[in-house]
């Protein structure tokens, strides 16, 4: 019953934006069950429709976990983005200071040639450290000075993509490459892609290991939040920071703890970009993932399986998008970003929804 | 003047007012009594266009009307105070009294004539309101009185007030009545929803008595006592005086000396306290709301930056003046405190995890490990707080939000009783409580200081403070400024001493 409730409301939100979305469809021209199916065909084709779709999936569920693992600890991370920047950043650096030789890359120093079973490892912890780190510092101002993350996870964001378009363009960029990306990261640093384990997943789609990682993570966060002592700390000063202060936790503690968690989750999604996907640091790579990142912790309920399927959700979205532009008369594919949009209200106005559903005996009432 | 017949109003699966008939006489001060959740508040809300009945009528001057929204009723002459005030902050006295029956024509504001006639009324029933002040800068008692003022402008013949007493400080309380025998000598009807006895006794001529959604007494006030209205209320008998053999004190456990306390604003709150507390005795704080009791206990519990304090706080003969707040519970003491739910409980949690708030980290809400929490250990834990304490509904699984003010605080106190506390820290332990859970918890308190436990008590309600307390310390303005026999002192005495007079 209560994860019946728990699921409702988003699902009748996404409805509800389908609905609404159909209706734009239909006045601009196209039929919308065409689109939808097109939209959702699209997605589900095997393998390159799923293949694309988890790989899509995989940075939305890391910034998703790391905004609602803030958000269970009453803060609201507007920087997953920057965090993802910088920690996609540390892992190449990682893996091209500290490769195997590459004959096609004489241009970055190497310190050393370490295996993949080392260098691999480190370029993950590099990433997740980053993140963290990135994510931390917001979290020690709000906690010693008592500013509000959100400002400062906003300016953060900003600092850390000019910073590292600074060092690509300037320190890490093979010269007279005329795109913004660093040099490419040793061999050993890849990441393998599930095609190779996979019967008739085809090893060209990017969708890597990582996507392992981010259940993995899945799990890790629910376990984390619900069943450690630790968690229920960070939940209780999410829920109640005055009673969490009664019962003897530190909430300067749990402030820097969960926006450094936070962070180090949405830096995972360098592992996904750079050690799985294009080998480098690509300048200004993320669509949005961690802005987007806030919408599927929100339509998630800052849960560790909402947010797995909000992630696939938006994942499709995505994905199908490029085929409703290519082959309908119409409707271009800002139709997703609509969509998106729809939804998030939807959710957000979810009281919208609770009084009908009274009105019908659905919800409890309350006694006054 | 008015009255309810056979009103029947159902929320879901809930009855909240069942063939409820209330007949009020006018000229009279009518009070309406019963547990939380009895159904008084639904009933008045009903009569004030709220809510409409499911069946069921309304009388007014003995005609039937309807009463579909609070419009109609204002049209009828009936005004209706709530127990929180509806009260623009930043606006004055005379601007919200006007607000939403505007004088002067549809583009111009006539205040000024409006204020006047605030004036009269004010004067009239001797409010002492001043029409032009700001409402953030008057006091809880006075803005209280700026909502009288409000039905009184609209000529409310009738006024219903929700809990008026419950904001106000025992002086506030005394103005607060002569004031509404003032307006009954002036042909007003008074309707008062409370549950506290001793002011329906005090202020009423007669009184109806609710329990689960139905009337269950009508009395006339000169004809009853306590123990009755008590007895109908709860559906038992109660014990209204607290029954406790004397205090056989042992050793000293808290020593206090020379504490004081500065608040967030560096205002001094509490001022050079010295007292001591000692095993198996109950040591009482009387005191009108802040005057530093609130920080008083915080700094106890170790809830108080150590930066903010001076002074030396000694437990067992250990200093803990600067010990944080988990070291101290470890040490044996416990905190229920005043403001159960901004201090005592996580409100969406589970009642479970509110059972280990505090203890979360350790034994037995823990695994061996030391990580994981330990879901059987809280239940178990949870089961027996449940038990041991009568929380209902006995559901660990509930957030604690569900639970009515009682009950959430015989959780809490549960949850602190179970530690086991060598010193117990409890601030308002009955507020917002009905009284079949008020006589539960006083005797819990007690059995505990029978156990060996040191109490120290702070209550806004003399009476509590007067019958639990071994001994009683009286604050003013931050200072102890006197010890009295709690089984000797006169109330008289007392209030003169909290408001700074000298006995």
């Amino acid at each position: 019953m209560k994860l019946l409730k728990e699921i409702l409301f988003p699902l009748i939100a996404v409805i509800a934006a389908f609905i609404v979305g159909g209706i734009v469809v239909w006045i601009i021209g196209d039929s919308p069950i065409q689109t939808y199916k097109l939209l959702i065909g699209s997605a589900f084709s095997w393998p390159d429709g799923i293949g694309y779709t988890l790989f899509n999936a995989t940075p939305l569920i890391f910034t998703g976990l790391a905004v609602a693992v803030a958000f269970r600890c009453g803060l609201l991370n507007i920087g997953a983005e920057g965090q993802l920047y910088v920690a996609a950043f540390a892992a190449a650096w990682v893996g091209m200071k500290f490769g195997a030789p590459d004959p096609g890359n004489t241009f970055v120093a190497q310190w050393a040639h370490l295996p993949a079973i080392v260098l691999l490892p480190m370029c993950c912890i590099a990433a997740v450290a980053a993140g963290a780190i990135w994510g931390g510092i917001p979290g020690v101002l709000k906690a010693r000075f008592g500013s509000h993350e959100v400002i400062n996870t906003i300016m953060l964001n900003f600092i850390a993509v000019a910073l590292l378009s600074y060092f690509t363009q300037y320190r890490y960029k093979i010269p007279g490459d005329p795109i913004m990306q660093t040099a490419p990261t040793s061999p050993s640093a890849n990441l393998v892609h599930l095609g190779r384990f996979i019967p008739g997943l085809p090893e060209r789609i990017p969708l890597n290991f990582a996507f392992l990682l981010a259940i993995l993570a899945c799990v890790l966060v629910y376990i984390f939040l619900w069943k450690t002592k630790w968690g229920y700390e960070l939940r209780a000063t999410g829920a109640n920071p005055s009673a969490a202060e009664y019962g003897g936790v530190s909430i300067r503690k749990q402030i820097i703890l969960a926006m450094a968690i936070s962070g180090g989750l949405a830096g995972m999604v360098g592992i996904n970009e750079v050690l799985g996907y294009r080998h480098r640091y690509y300048d200004g790579f993320s669509a949005n993932y961690g802005f987007v990142g806030i919408a599927v912790a929100l339509l998630g309920r800052n849960h560790p399986v909402g947010v797995f399927l909000a992630a696939i959700l938006f994942a499709i979205l995505l994905r199908g998008g490029i085929f409703v532009d290519a082959f309908t008369m119409h409707v271009s594919k800002d139709i997703v970003d609509m969509l998106q949009g729809i939804v998030i209200v939807f959710v957000a106005a979810e009281a919208m929804f609770r009084g009908p559903l009274k009105q019908f005996g659905l919800m409890k009432k309350i006694r006054a | 003047m008015i009255e309810l017949r056979n009103i029947t109003k159902r929320f879901g699966a809930v009855l909240a007012n069942d063939r409820v008939s209330i007949k009020v006489a006018p000229g009279t001060i009518h009070a309406i009594v019963g547990e939380n959740g009895a159904g008084k508040s639904t009933a008045m809300r009903i009569a004030y266009g709220f809510y409409t009945a499911d069946s069921g009528d309304i009388l007014i001057n003995g005609e039937v009307r309807q009463i579909r929204t609070p419009h109609d009723a204002i049209a009828l002459g009936i005004g209706m105070v709530h127990q929180h005030f509806m009260l623009v902050e930043p606006m004055t006295v005379a601007e919200n009294i006007v607000l939403g029956a505007e004088p002067g024509t549809a583009v111009s504001l006539d205040l000024k004539k409006a204020a006047e006639e605030i004036r009269k009324v004010s004067d009239e029933f001797r409010l002492a309101v001043d029409p032009n002040a700001t409402i953030e800068t008057l006091s809880v008692g006075q803005q209280q009185r700026v909502e009288l003022l409000k039905a009184l402008y609209r000529h409310a013949q009738l006024l219903i007030l929700d809990e008026p007493t419950a904001v106000l400080t025992p002086q506030e309380v005394e103005e607060f009545f002569a004031i509404l025998r003032r307006m009954r000598e002036q042909g007003k009807t008074i309707v008062i929803i409370t549950h506290k006895l001793s002011e329906v006794l005090a202020i009423s001529d007669e009184v109806t008595v609710m329990r689960d959604g139905k009337v269950v007494g009508e009395v006339k006030t000169s004809e009853t006592n306590a123990a009755e209205l008590a007895r109908l209320m709860v559906g038992r008998e109660v014990l209204l005086r607290v029954e406790k053999p004397d205090a056989n004190p042992g050793a000293a456990v808290l020593k206090v000396k020379d504490l004081s306390i500065v608040g967030r604003d560096g205002s001094k709150r509490v001022d050079g306290v010295t007292f001591e507390i000692s095993a198996s005795e109950i040591v009482g704080i009387a005191g009108v709301e802040g005057n530093g009791q609130t920080e008083l206990i915080e700094a106890l519990a170790g809830l108080i930056p150590g930066s903010h304090v001076s002074g030396a706080i000694s437990f067992e003969g250990r200093d803990i003046t600067q010990t944080n707040a988990r070291r101290r519970k470890e040490l044996g003491i416990a905190h229920v405190p005043e403001d159960r739910h901004r201090r005592g409980l996580l409100l969406d949690f589970s009642l479970a995890e509110n059972t280990i708030l505090g203890v979360h980290y350790r034994k037995p809400a823990v695994s061996r490990d030391g990580i994981l929490l330990d879901q059987k250990g809280i239940q178990r834990r949870t089961e027996q707080v449940i038990r041991d304490f009568d929380v209902r509904p006995p559901n660990p699984l509930l957030p604690a939000r569900a639970l009515s003010g009682g009950n959430q605080q015989k959780l809490i106190i549960g949850r602190e009783f179970e530690l086991p506390p060598k010193l117990l820290l409890v601030s308002q332990p009955t507020r917002g409580v009905d009284i079949g859970a008020i006589e539960f918890i006083h005797r819990k308190i007690v059995a505990l200081r029978d156990a060996g436990c040191a109490v120290l008590l702070v209550s806004a309600e003399l009476e509590e403070v007067t019958a639990l307390s071994d001994r009683l310390l009286v604050i003013h303005n931050g200072q102890i400024v006197g010890e009295v026999d709690p089984k000797k002192v006169s109330n008289e005495d007392i209030g003169l001493m909290m408001t700074g007079g000298h006995k």
